[in-house]
């Protein structure tokens, strides 16, 4: 009974006590029970991804009115493992002048950096990674490990459509960044730890009802940290070719195929343990299984939006990106931030259904408030564009009719 | 406490070494042919001008500038947002100070047009 209620957690129990029983000291023990669930954990997110890959073109298919994969397997579900298999026995082009150290870690580093994402993330109420007290920021953290990785490649690769495209990703991803972190100060605010196990208990109302306009912001900014489309500038195949992985063939550009599937899946998991209550659920606490299947479906939930904006929205203009991100959603985010803490502490007294109901009207104020400030911007927006043509600004003149880079 | 840290440690090990590994066995299988050609510096079938490491604009330093104060911000703010459960009001209000300094670094920015894309 004890296994069909928590499967996982049972086979973690057996697993520790069948180590302990060889004798061996409790230092060693843990050492290998955590070598043990490191390499089992990255082991199947990193299988995961196949699954992923023939999910997300499979649903790519269906909006574009195609079939998607449909001939390896029922359902074309194989077609991913066949192409994996072609890419393993592909040939390595690196190009001539490549920074040889820099231009192999690239690669193994963007992997490292995604799955080391999952170390922290709580997947039921018995199973998780381990519970860091700094678990929140330890995944902002990580996650921005990635950027390093997009600099090495597109710097190493010795071709200028690489460097250009690691450059704007880099000035992409450093942006969106700020809102993302600021909006990430409000459900920490509201549950009081960084701990993400304790992120999912605080959550007796899930996030996303107390602070839509945080949530709002947060998964804006992580699909642009995923470089996802409308933020796909990084890709951009009609200019830049592809970005900052322009050089790389082979398992070394699959690497890179792989880190972007897991990253756009992982940061929906993120989204989904932080504002959607994680694994929370009815019975979710007794019944720990059902924990994970209620975070699985919304994780889902959150990723099949990404992959509907991905289908369905044209890509932006790398100006209209960056002003959507320090004129827009850093300001909101810092009035958000404001506003919730002053609001917090005047409702402190009450109940918390009247606080919660306080937190949703000032976010849905704040959000009215934004829609009709850039609509008014919107309009006043030929004038602003005549004042910086007339060299208003320190930083015009240079390249007046530039290409933007 | 160091039990979390090591299990950290450990997977970070594990997570550079598995896709390190992976490409170390897929370098075996493949073949290598290299030849000068194919392995000249891709761009539009013509040959490259000038060194690849080109100079790069300006805005790009500003942009790096403006997130490095956001970010730095953002850890001193981090503290204050995990104690604000058990902060008297003054406190709440002397964080919204700081952060209205921002905004005031932010609106400085704006109008200096750093925000701007060329």
């Amino acid at each position: 009974m004890d296994f069909l209620r928590d499967p996982f957690g049972f086979v973690i129990n057996w697993y520790v006590g069948l180590l302990s029983q060889f004798g061996l000291p409790p230092e060693v023990v843990e050492v290998i029970a955590s070598l043990t669930g490191a390499l089992v954990l990255a082991t199947g997110a990193m299988l995961f991804v196949v699954f992923l890959i023939w999910y997300e073109r499979k649903l790519i298919g269906r909006i574009q009115d195609r079939f998607g994969p449909n001939r390896v397997g029922p359902w074309g579900i194989f077609q991913p493992i066949a192409d994996m298999l072609k890419i393993f026995t592909k040939e390595y082009i690196t190009p001539d002048g490549a920074e040889k150290f820099t231009y192999n870690l690239a690669p193994i580093l963007a992997v490292a950096a995604v799955l080391l994402l999952w170390s922290v993330l709580p997947l039921s109420v018995t199973v998780f990674g381990t519970d860091l007290n700094v678990g929140f920021l330890f995944l902002i953290a990580v996650g921005a490990l990635g950027e390093v990785s997009y600099i090495l490649a597109g710097w190493s690769s010795n071709n200028k459509y690489a460097l250009l495209g690691a450059l704007r990703l880099v000035a992409q991803l450093i942006s969106y960044e700020v809102p993302l972190v600021l909006s990430a100060l409000v459900p920490v605010m509201l549950a009081g730890t960084l701990s993400v196990v304790g992120l999912v208990q605080a959550q007796e109302i899930w996030f996303i009802v107390t602070a839509p306009a945080a949530a709002l912001i947060f998964f804006i900014a992580s699909i642009a940290e995923i470089g996802r489309s409308p933020f796909d500038l990084v890709e951009a195949e009609s200019e830049l070719v592809a970005g900052y992985n322009i050089e790389y063939s082979g398992l070394k550009f699959g690497m890179f195929y792989v880190a972007e599937f897991l990253h756009a899946f992982t940061v929906s998991m993120i989204f989904a343990v932080v504002f959607l209550g994680g694994w929370r659920g009815p019975a979710a606490e007794q019944v720990p299984i059902l924990g994970f299947v209620y975070l699985m479906l919304k994780t889902f939930v959150v990723y099949f939006v990404t992959i509907l904006f991905r289908g369905t929205l044209p890509r932006f203009r790398i100006d209209q990106m960056m002003n959507l991100n320090w004129k827009v959603l850093t300001p909101l985010s810092l009035a958000l931030v404001m506003v919730m803490a002053v609001v917090g502490g005047l409702t402190r007294d009450l109940p918390l259904f009247w606080q919660a109901a306080a937190y949703l009207a000032v976010n849905i104020i704040l959000l009215v408030i934004a829609d009709q400030l850039i609509r008014l911007f919107q309009r006043k927006k030929p004038k602003q564009a005549l004042a910086i043509r007339g060299g208003h600004g320190a930083l015009t003149t240079s390249t007046k009719y530039g290409t933007g880079e | 406490m160091l039990g979390n840290w090591l299990y950290i440690g450990i997977f970070a090990l594990v997570a550079l070494l598995m896709p390190a590994v992976t490409i170390f066995i897929a370098g075996i299988l493949a073949p290598k042919k290299p030849d000068p050609i194919k392995n000249s510096t891709y761009e539009c079938g013509i040959e490259t001008v000038g060194p690849s490491w080109t100079q790069i604009k300006i805005q790009y330093y500003v942009f790096a500038l403006v997130f490095l104060i956001f970010d730095v911000e953002a850890v001193l703010l981090f503290p204050w947002a995990v104690a604000y459960n058990f902060l008297p009001i003054y406190a709440i209000l002397e964080g919204v100070i700081f952060l209205l300094i921002l905004v005031v670094g932010l609106i400085y920015a704006w109008r200096k047009g750093a925000l701007e894309w060329f």
